[in-house]
Parts: C-alpha cells; structure tokens; sequence
C-alpha cells in the first residue's frame, strides 16, 4: 500500500464558491479526499452534487470571474517531489500543472476536441509546450500516442479531424491527448457516460492499464456505481456539495454506511428488487438534490427512508468507521 | 460535394431573376414617359410618339418586359438616357472608385472590429467591454454622411491632410486617387465596424464556451493562444460571413458617402440617375449590384472550406 | 429569497445603467417632439435675414441658420418629422412583416416564395432599395416611409418566420392543433404571444435604422421636401456652410446620434432581459 507515503493529492476541507446573479452558492463545501499514485479514487455523485466543481478545482478552471476557491487546500506532490498547495497558485502559474503533471478527460468527447485542428496538431501543441520537442519530434509523438490507446493506423489518423471519428475513438483521442506528457495525476469526468456499453469497457480498461504501466493515480468522476466498482480502489461520495462517504472499493460495497450510499448501490441492477412478475425492477432515489441547501440538517434528510427529526436539526460531522472508512451520517450506528 | 455548391447557386440565380423583375415593374409604375424624358420638354408628340416606338414602349408591358429579361440575360442592360452610353459601360467607368472605397472600408472595418470583438467577448461583462459595446453601438448611430462632413472639415479643411472631396484631377496618378479614398473609407470603415465588432463578439463568446476551450485550457495554453488559435480558429466561419456580407452591402451602401466626398463611383452614379429619371441606369445599376452581392455570397461558402474541414462540397 | 420574475427585470434593468439611462433620452427626445410649439423658442421657419448664421449664444443656443432660423426650434420641430417618420417606418413594417413571417413560418407552401422574395430584397443595400423606391413613389414624407416600410419588412418576416417554425413545433400549439382550435387562433394568440418579444427588439433596431435612412435620403435630396424641417433635411441644406457656421450641420448631426444611439442601446437591453439565453453570458 502506498499510504505511508505522501499522498500525490490530497484535498482538505475545499469550499468553492460561485457568483450567480441570485446570490452567491457554494457547490462545494467542506469536501476532502485523496487520490495515491498509482491508484484510482472514484468521485461519485449525482449532477450537481459538485463532484466536477471539485475537478475544476484542481486544475484551476473554475469559471472566470465567478467561481472561485473560499477555503481549504488542494496539495499535490509534483514530479520533483515538492508538494503545492494549488489552491494558492495563481492563474498563470497553474499552466505549469495542466496537461504536464495533471491531465484530464471530459464528459463529451464529440464536443472536446477542436473541430478545426487535426488529432495530431491538437496532441502535438500540448507536447511543444510541456515537453519542449521541436515540430517533428511534437508530431512523431503524438502519433505514438496514438498508437499507444489502440488507434489502429495512427499515422494517418493524426492528421485527420475529430469529425472523422466515432465517440469511442475521439475519447481514445483524448486519453492519448491526456497521457501524452506523463502525467502523474488523470482527472477523468465521467469519461464513458456518453459512449455505448461495449465501447465504455474498452476505455475503462485502457484508463486501468495506462494507471499500471504509469504508476499514475487517477481521480474518477462519475455517478455511475457500476463503473466505480469495475475501476476504483478508493470511493468518496458526495451529495449536495459535501462528502458522505469515503471507503474502500470492497468495504463500501459490502458495508455501505451512509443511506445515500445505500440507495445508490440498490439502484445498480444486480442489487434490483424483483417485481410481481420475476423482472428485475430498477429503484430510483426518490426526489431530487434538494432546493434549500441552507437548512441546518443533514443535507440528504429530505430524501432519506430513515429520517428521524434529529436529522433536520444538526449537520452531521465525517464520522470514522475504520481508519479509512468515514461517513457522514449521524445514525449510522443504529441502521 | 459539389451538388450543394449548384444548388446554392442555382437559389442565387432565382434571387437576381426576383430583383430583376421587381425592378422592372417598379419602375414601370414611376410617374412619367421615358421617351418625353429623353427628348425634354420641348419635343413635339409626333418625335415621342417615334421614340416610344424604337424603344418598343408602345408594346404591353408584359411584351416589354420578356424583350426586356432576354436583353439583360445576354449581358445588355441597356443605354443611358442621358450618359450617350450603355448601362454597363456607364457601371464600368465608375467601378473603381467604388470598388477600392469598399475595400479599404472594408479593411477598416475589420481591422477595428475583429480585435474590438475578440477584446469585448474574453473581457466579456467587464469594463472594457462596456466601452466597447458602447463604442460599437455609437459607431453604428452616426449618420455616415454627417460623420463625412465633420472629418472634411476636421482633417481637410482645418488641417489640410486631406483632400475636400473628388478623385483627384483627370488624368491623376494612381496613388492619388487613393489618397482621395482615405476620409471616405475611414468613415466608412468606422461606421460599420460596428456590424462586425457585435458579431465577432457574440461568435466568440459562442466558441469561449464551447467543450474544446476547456480542453485547451487543460493542456495549459497561454489564454492568448487559447483564444486566437482555439477560439478565433472556430469563430472564424460567422465572422468570414459578416465581413463578406458587409463588403458586398458596401458596395451599393457608400453611396451617401460617394455624395459626401464627391467620388464618381456607381452610388454617385446612381443618385444623378433617380434625380434625373434616368431609369435603365437605376435599373441596371440595381442589377448589378444584387449580382455582386450574390457573387460574394457564394465566394463565402466557397472559402469556408477552407477554414472549416467539416465543411466538404 | 425567491423573487418574483418583474422583480427580478426591474432589478436587471436598474443595474443596466446605460439601459436606463437610454430609456430616458429617449423619452426626453419624444417628448420634446411632442410638445414641440410648447416647447420651441422660436418658430421653426421663422426667417430673419439679419440674423443669418449666428453662432451659439444665449438667445440662439444651438445658432441660426442660412435665413436665420434659430437652429434649435429647428431641430426640435426636425425630431418631430424624423421620429415621427421613424415611428410610422416601424409600425408598418411591423405589422407587414409579422404578417409575412406568420403565413411563412405557418404555412409551409408559402415559405420558399416569401422568403425567396426576402432573399431577393435583403440582397440590395438598404439605402439603395429605398432611393430607388423612392425615386419611383416620388419624394414626400408618406412615401419615405412607405419605402422605408418595404426595406425593413424582411427583416421583420425573417425574425417572425423563424420564431414561427420554432413555436410551432412546441407541444402546447401542437396540442391546441390536435384539440381542433382553429389555425387563425393559434397562430394570433400563440405564436404571436411568442414572437412578441423578438418582434419587440427588432422594432427598437428598425426604429434607429429608419431615422438614419431618413436622414441620408434627405440629404441625398431623394426624401423629405427639403422644405419640411427634419434632421436630414436640415443638414443637407446646412452643408455648404459648414466650413464657417459648424453649428449648422453638427445640432441636427447630434440628435440623430442621439436617437439612433438610445434606441439600440434600449433594444440592446430589451433582447438582453428578455432573451434568457443571453443571460448567462453576462
């Protein structure tokens, strides 16, 4: 286990604060987590449970002017072995980090990569700068890039446009995009949501193997279990802005302590009730991330089967089960 | 490939066979008989009534108009009333000023509001912003004639930079001509900037908030580089189209400039033409200048192939 | 906390100083030509050949000009033709082009023809369609705007049109369609609900657009008699004393800028409240 080591990230308390023209809101409060070199940390949650604000955060592109970080740190250990708190690196200097030392992928690729560059340009334009190679040797590397995700035929698919691919080669295109400097730290947001289930396998094993052979950690974003559990070490769950729950990818499973948590896993379909007539009857969380985010309570009591008035009282603390499993819950003993 | 090419094309020609025909029968409701016109006030009733023979305007109109169409499809818009020359002769003599006032206006143009664009969408809400916003609003409020006669009586009277008005004397050398078209095209150039500053600034704002910006800026590209080469890379097929679009309304649309500044150019033209009922000039004029504006409508699809590859006739 | 959504426009719009202070310009501007024999010092043709070409001064703010007419009641008496014209442009290409773009966007057999003639019409630049309507209507006020009607109705047809198509996918027409509501109701009380307020911001835009083709018209001596004050009018026949009496061409210049800068500032601020789509980008 790489835990006594440093860990390459590790966020404590982040707050990040939005200016919206009603007021400000706060997406993420108090939200801590760790990803280890090497490994995958899974960030699940729903939309708008500010698990991509979080991403956003780390690499520094929350929206200009109205986004910004309130409190905590994000401290990652760089290639060098420093470690930085980049919460306090200004705008100019979090360039030296993005697409070097951390990389991310996106949700869409059909709408992720410029329409009007060639895959190899686009590859290419990253590795002059962070890698300072010169034209031909950007370009040679990228298609080794390329050719480095499985794209069949790489020289010649470098120079052609993202409008020439399918989704699941365009996400190839920016995973290859992602890894071509080294990175130490992948953030991938929801990186096969929209992709078919056939092509999400494939990208979800070559996320894993280029982990392995990179010793590279991964920070997982999505709001689908299922994946976590295919990919993920560590899982940290968020709802409404804040983690409920951090464990490990088997612990979690096998004893989910927060009810979302639990709601969460019933939904997957191996867990599914059976209805009358024998099928699988998928469950869905009732209600939705609730509205009055600035009620004292537990921010999931509105929604949660085992509710007690206690919960919209008191704002439930990150409670230790195990050494590494925390839950945000105040009746977590008694369920 | 090339089908949407014809296609747009062949919408072209159904445009300028609708122009011509309004402006045929527009003009046939004017008050007043070309042939009195040419002739003047004095002609007896017996040479107009030969006039309107030779010219086929004894004929129903429907006759006029068919002999009218196959002339103008041949090329021949007809002669002059007043000018002892053709239409398209008369179009002709007149075409450069006209033409190189368009294209410095033009230029102008784009050179204040591309960059004023860009500025405005990347500071977008901000200050800067404001100013330009502002500014390209004011630009587009200032009648363009009036703005003409403060910088005549700026630039050329008070400071003697240059010319009052006209094209330089007969004969005059190249470059002077020019240097008669630089007021004029400034003015020209302000006034519509703003057309152009409001589109680059909402295409950018556009392509700012697009998916592959925010890849950018995860590679860690310089802000510029995101913006010039990411976003004006992108916003460069709606811009292309408005410069164009301007360009061409240039073309007929400087013609209370031309007044101001006195260039012979087909505004000029135009102007002495409707003052003097000299109607196949108007009409030929028209034509002319709908054709332009079609031509470069389709020379704009054309280059969008080369600035957007998903672009394929 | 929650506010109500006329709040919340009045909020927006009080933010949007520029907006605001448009709106009252304007309305300072109209009213000045409304009530312009309340208001002018002098009679707009009142002409005292002693005192041509006087320049600003206590009695005369804005000067005198060629004849001596002081400038001022002149330009007063001009905001009363040039808007008025202005107004009259928008009201009539309003209800023509809302009535193409409607039949257009509504019915599809009609839509390739009205828009073919649109296309037709928008590929002339906007002064020269009208001087050459013009030249054919022959020059006086009513036909100014009846020419400058005929240019910016395609610009109105385009923006109903398209609003057409769009609303008339939506489920709630397509549900009063399959409920037997008759196709006029529809079309007057839906759609033209909705196109309203596109329709709305582009009268705003037309309204400047027509003050400054006025404007250029007259100067080219092609529009207004040049008997009748307008702004146009006013500096045409001042352009040849320029060079000496500035005053002459540069009060009129002033309140055409004036006008045509409050209106599309104000048109500016209608699309930004009312379109929430643009919203987010401020």
């Amino acid at each position: 286990m790489a835990l006594a080591q440093a860990p390459l990230l590790e966020i404590d308390q982040l707050e990040v604060e939005f200016r919206t023209e009603t007021g400000p809101i706060v997406p993420v409060r108090g939200v801590s987590l760790r990803v280890d070199a090497g490994r995958t940390t899974a960030l699940v949650g729903e939309s708008g449970s500010g698990k991509s604000v979080t991403s956003l955060a780390i690499m520094g592109l929350l929206p200009r002017p109205f986004g910004r970080v309130l409190a905590g740190s994000i401290r990652f250990s760089r290639r060098n072995g420093e470690v930085v708190d980049l919460a306090t690196v200004p705008p100019r200097g979090m360039r030296a980090f993005r697409g070097s030392e951390i990389a991310m992928i996106f949700q869409e690729p059909m709408t992720s990569l410029n329409p009007v560059l060639t895959i190899g340009e686009q590859i290419a334009e990253q590795v002059r700068l962070h890698l300072r190679l010169g034209r031909e040797a950007a370009k040679s590397r990228a298609v080794d890039m390329l050719g480095l995700v499985e794209i069949p035929d790489a020289r010649r698919r470098a120079d052609e446009y993202p409008h020439q691919m399918s989704g699941g080669m365009r996400q190839r295109v920016m995973i290859a995009l992602a890894m071509s400097c080294s990175p130490r730290l992948l953030i991938a947001d929801e990186p096969t949501t929209a992709l078919d289930v056939t092509i999400q396998a494939e990208i979800l094993a070559l996320i894993d193997r280029l982990r392995r052979e990179n010793d590279m950690g991964v920070l997982f974003i999505t709001h689908n279990l299922g994946v976590v559990a295919e990919i993920a070490d560590v899982v940290t769950v968020m709802y409404a802005g804040e983690v409920v729950e951090t464990a490990g990818v088997r612990d979690l499973f096998h004893h989910p302590r927060h009810p979302y948590t639990r709601a969460l896993i019933s939904c997957l379909p191996e867990h599914a009730l059976r209805g009358e007539d024998g099928r699988r009857v998928v469950q869905a969380i009732p209600g939705s991330v609730a509205g009055s985010l600035d009620a004292p309570g537990c921010k999931f009591a509105p929604r949660c089967v085992h509710a007690v008035d206690a919960c919209q009282a008191a704002h439930p603390q990150l409670d230790a089960v195990e050494p590494t499993h925390f839950v945000r819950c105040d009746r977590w003993r008694a369920l | 490939m090339f089908a949407a090419i014809v296609r747009k094309f062949a919408g072209m020609l159904v445009v300028m066979y609708i122009v011509a025909t309004m402006v045929f029968f527009l003009t046939r409701l004017a008050p007043g008989d070309p042939a009195s016109l040419m002739l003047g006030d004095q002609a007896s009733l017996t040479d107009i009534e030969e006039l309107r023979r030779t010219y086929g305007l004894d004929q129903p109109v429907i006759v006029q108009y068919i002999l009218w169409l196959k002339e103008v499809v041949r090329g021949n818009l007809g002669q002059s009333i007043f000018l002892q020359r053709s239409v398209l002769q008369a179009i002709a003599e007149r075409a450069e000023p006209t033409f190189f006032l368009a294209l410095f206006s033009i230029l102008i143009a784009a050179a204040i509001g591309i960059p004023a664009g860009i500025i405005s969408a990347v500071w977008r809400g901000q200050r800067i912003d404001q100013v330009v916003s502002a500014g390209a609003m004011l630009a587009a409020s200032i009648p363009s004639f009036w703005l003409g006669l403060l910088f005549i009586q700026f630039f050329s009277v008070r400071m003697g930079w240059f010319p009052v008005a006209g094209y330089g004397p007969p004969g005059g050398s190249f470059a002077e001509r020019l240097y008669h078209l630089m007021l004029p095209a400034s003015v020209l150039g302000i006034v519509n900037s703003a057309l152009i500053t409001r589109f680059t600034r909402g295409s950018m704002l556009d392509v700012l908030s697009e998916d592959y910006v925010r890849t950018a800026r995860a590679k860690g590209l310089s802000e510029a580089r995101i913006v010039l080469r990411h976003g004006l890379g992108n916003a460069l097929v709606p811009i292309i189209t408005v410069v164009g679009l301007t360009a061409a309304l240039l073309v007929g649309g400087a013609i209370v400039t031309e007044t101001v500044f006195g260039l012979p150019g087909i505004g000029n033209l135009v102007v002495s033409a409707v003052l003097r009922r000299d109607y196949p000039v108007i009409q030929g004029a028209l034509i002319v200048i709908a054709g332009i504006y079609v031509l470069i409508n389709l020379s704009i699809d054309v280059l969008y192939t080369f600035v957007d590859p998903r672009v394929k006739y | 906390m929650q506010r109500s959504p006329t709040r919340l426009f009045l909020e927006r719009l009080f933010r949007r100083r520029l907006v605001l202070i448009a709106a009252l310009i304007l309305l300072v501007v109209v009213v000045l030509a409304v009530f312009a024999p309340l208001i002018a010092p002098y009679s707009p043709t009142g002409m005292r050949v002693t005192q041509r070409l006087r320049p600003p001064s206590f009695t005369n703010w804005f000067g005198t000009d060629e004849f001596g007419r002081d400038v001022l009641s002149r330009v007063i008496y001009g905001g009363r033709a040039s808007l008025g014209i202005g107004l009259a442009v928008v009201v009539a290409s309003m209800v023509a082009g809302t009535a193409l773009g409607l039949f257009a966007g509504y019915f599809r057999v009609l839509d390739a023809p009205v828009m073919r003639l649109v296309d037709a019409m928008m590929s002339l630049p906007d002064i020269l369609l009208a001087i050459f309507l013009v030249a054919v209507l022959g020059g006086s006020a009513g036909n100014v705007v009846l020419a400058l009607a005929v240019v910016y109705t395609p610009r109105v047809t385009r923006v109903v049109r398209s609003s057409t198509l769009v609303v008339r996918e939506l489920p709630f027409v397509e549900a009063a369609r399959t409920l037997g509501v008759s196709t006029w109701r529809i079309m007057t009380v839906h759609i033209l609900l909705n196109v309203a307020s596109p329709v709305l911001v582009q009268a705003t835009f037309i309204f400047a657009y027509a003050v400054l083709a006025e404007a250029g018209l007259s100067f080219l001596g092609v529009g207004v008699p040049p008997e009748i004050p307008t702004w146009g009018t006013m500096i045409a026949a001042g352009q040849n004393y320029a060079d000496r009496s500035m005053w002459v061409v540069l009060f009129p210049g002033l309140a055409i800028v004036l006008a045509a800068l409050s209106l599309q500032v104000l048109g500016d601020g209608l699309r930004d409240m009312l379109d929430p789509k643009l919203r987010k980008s401020l």
